[in-house]
């Protein structure tokens, strides 16, 4: 049941990446608007699977690499979601919506059964290591896509080429301010998920820190983007730089994510293909 | 009975003719009735801007009509008539229609898709209304012609680019600070392209004024102007670190802003980005200060082509626009069309002659027992109450024929009994609201 919700979930995504896609192309509202609609549709879907995983497993569905990259672009969505109730920046459902959408299509392919719970995995820190680090993510994403439509907003403005592009993209102020933003709601939870994990270790490996290659890169994304925010606060990298940080961590946070599981082995292994 | 508009526009006549013909806004109403009052006019509605003079009627004659309005023109204005004859452009029938159907969309004005025009045709048909000297027929024509510029700018993209410059300058600025509003400009120079690039950003929100100037008595005279503050010119980089745009336009004949200097405040404003536009020439912001982050900077031949490069898109648009104003002075012309005495006399004759031979077929058919004569004689009843019934309403329209009144006869008896296949109109319910919406902000 919570895989037929999930699959319903992706299905909506896609047909809201589509309208993103042809409102990117003509520049119709209407487009927009429907592509937003079918983004809370799969939403509300996508939270039903969830909860519903969550009854019918009796923990927690955050345990494997399928249920990590579903509960991401859940995250994901929902911090769009949340973006678009503050910023009326129509265009960043059009870039978040897509990286969902192809996180859930990753997810598609692997083995999707509610398997007994590993015994490492049986811990009270465990599921809220996971949501922190993913909730961090999630802005982070968001951070990234600001990043890009900064630098081609930017680009078009310094080379003078302010075309119908120019005019939809949102203002400088508005991609760099939400960039800011969410680095702020990013950094905090990054840092608790990485706290959380530390304590979670302790009670599953009796220790707290092991530098097995996920902790590491953690560590170095969690210095990426403290670096970013300091240098911010202090002389003011804002726009450009601030920008380019921010997709420099976000590819920082994939590889944490994505490539330590597929490349390099650790004590992560359980989020992995293998069962 | 015909539509006509006749008069003269910013193509045809120059602005010295334009201005000797012009209606101010205390006579207009005199005009009006003086137009009434002519025996070939049967409404008429007068619209005066500073780039057209125009008239528009319905009429009994037509070329009696042009001749009355075109000696109204001289009369009123006391102008003989060959001094803006050639200027004079006239259409009738359907040609009007389109006529002002374009020039409400703002594809007839000098900039073309700048929506002032609706407004002051808006308020041309009010005063007309006022003044009653409109009836039904330019009523409908006018809300028709509401309801074609709010599509052409809905439906085209005719307007939403800035073609002049001050206003591409304000476009930039919004797609930096996403808004004007707190943020403060730093105008170098007292000029009068000075003030004007001032005044534009301060009808586009900007919140503060600095003003610095070489001689700082004028500077303090232009701040006051804007409620700002003067700083002095040697002081200018402390305006730099305060503000978040830079007009310059002095005669200054090398740059008064150098990169090195630029640089320096952007460290200071820890940044903030700044927009300076550079509107002097020779110029007066050194071209590589524009190599620094965060530094946007525009000089006018900038400006320039992006506001042509505006207009160019604006053309093409204005394409897409003159279908759309095709279909609907079409639907229009069927509608108008409709509005005339002896078809509708034949087409309601036709109606019920069909409806009685309907029923006295089903009512023979039930009886076949009826004998000729009584047949004959159902067969006279029914023509009998037929003629009854429209005798007075034909009486009432022959009457009529020609006068405003027997356009609401007609424009109700075709509506009523469906005379023509015309659908009713789709966009009523939006003239409505419009009516309202416009008799509100009256």
């Amino acid at each position: 049941m919570n895989v037929l919700f999930f699959k319903i979930a992706t299905l909506l995504y896609l047909l809201a990446t589509l309208g993103y896609l042809v409102y990117i192309i003509n520049l119709k509202i209407a487009f927009s608007r429907w592509a937003t609609i079918l983004v809370i549709g799969g939403f509300g879907t996508h939270t039903l699977a969830f909860f519903l995983r969550y009854v019918e497993a009796g923990y927690p569905p955050v345990t494997n690499l399928y249920e990590s990259l579903s509960f991401f672009a859940w995250m994901i969505v929902g911090v769009l979601l949340v973006s678009q109730l503050r910023y009326h920046v129509k265009v960043l459902g059009a870039f978040l919506t897509p990286i969902a959408l192809i996180l859930m299509l990753f997810a598609l392919a692997l083995p999707k059964e509610i398997l007994p719970l590993a015994p490492v995995l049986r811990s009270f820190w465990h599921p809220f290591h996971v949501f922190f680090a993913f909730l961090g993510n999630a802005s982070f994403s968001l951070a990234f896509c600001c990043g890009i439509l900064y630098l081609v907003q930017e680009h078009r403005l310094k080379t003078k080429k302010v075309g119908a592009l120019t005019q939809r993209l949102p203002s400088l102020k508005t991609l760099d301010d939400l960039n800011y933003q969410s680095l702020t709601v990013g950094f905090p939870l990054l840092t608790l998920g990485i706290i959380t994990g530390a304590i979670w270790a302790e009670y599953a490996w009796g220790r707290y820190w092991d530098w097995d290659p996920k902790e590491t890169w953690s560590l170095i994304t969690w210095f990426l983007y403290a670096a970013l925010l300091h240098q911010r606060l202090t002389v003011g990298w804002r726009g450009r730089k601030a920008a380019i940080m921010a997709i420099v961590g976000f590819g920082a946070i994939l590889f944490t994510f994505l490539g330590v599981n597929l490349v390099l082995p650790g004590l992560h292994t359980y989020s992995t293909w293998r069962q | 009975m015909e539509l006509i508009v006749i008069g003269l526009n910013h193509k045809t006549a120059p602005i010295h003719i334009r201005e000797r013909l012009a209606f101010s806004e205390e006579k207009i109403g005199e005009a009006l009735l003086q137009v009434q009052a002519l025996p070939s006019i049967r409404e008429n509605m007068i619209l005066s801007t500073c780039n057209r003079v125009e008239v528009y009627a319905t009429v009994r004659a037509t070329e009696e009509a042009f001749r009355d309005l075109k000696d109204f023109f001289s009369r009123f204005h006391h102008l003989p008539l060959a001094e803006f004859d050639k200027a004079l452009y006239s259409h009738t029938g359907e040609e009007a229609v389109r006529h002002i159907f374009r020039v409400a969309s703002s594809l007839d004005s000098m900039v073309v898709g700048e929506p002032q025009i609706l407004g002051q045709i808006k308020e041309a048909y009010e005063i007309a209304t006022q003044w009653k000297t409109s009836g039904l027929i330019l009523h409908r024509l006018l809300h028709k012609a509401f309801h074609v510029a709010k599509r052409v700018r809905s439906e085209t993209k005719i307007a939403s680019s800035a073609v002049s410059v001050s206003s591409v300058a304000v476009d930039l600025a919004k797609k930096i600070f996403e808004t004007l509003q707190k943020r403060t400009v730093l105008v170098i120079g007292a000029g009068e392209m000075a003030e004007l690039a001032a005044q534009h950003l301060v009808s586009g929100g900007i919140e503060r004024v600095l003003v610095t100037n070489r001689t700082y008595e004028r500077a303090l005279l232009l701040a006051q102007r804007f409620n700002g503050e003067a700083i002095p010119f040697d002081q200018m980089t402390l305006g730099l670190r305060q503000t978040d745009i830079v007009v310059s336009a002095t005669n200054s004949p090398g740059y008064l802003l150098l990169r090195d200097q630029v640089a320096k405040v952007m460290k200071e404003r820890k940044q903030q980005p700044l927009f300076l536009i550079d509107i002097a020439d020779p110029r007066d912001i050194d071209p590589s200060v524009d190599d620094l982050e965060n530094v946007y900077l525009y000089n006018i031949d900038h400006l320039q082509r992006i506001a042509n490069e505006n207009m160019k898109d604006r053309q093409k648009e204005a394409a897409k626009a003159e279908a759309l104003v095709s279909e609907e002075v079409a639907k229009f012309v069927t509608w108008y069309r409709s509005l005339d005495v002896t078809p509708t006399i034949v087409a309601l004759r036709k109606k019920f002659e069909a409806i009685r031979q309907k029923e006295l077929k089903k009512t023979l058919a039930l009886h076949p027992e009826l004998s000729e004569k009584e047949k004959a004689s159902l067969e006279a009843m029914t023509t009998a109450i037929i003629n009854k019934i429209l005798h007075e309403p034909i009486t009432l329209l022959k009457k009529a024929n020609g006068d405003q009144a027997s356009d609401f006869y007609l424009d109700a008896l075709q509506t009523l009994f469906r005379l023509t296949e015309t659908k009713p109109d789709e966009s009523e319910k939006e003239i409505f609201k419009e009516t309202s919406q416009s008799n509100g902000s009256l």
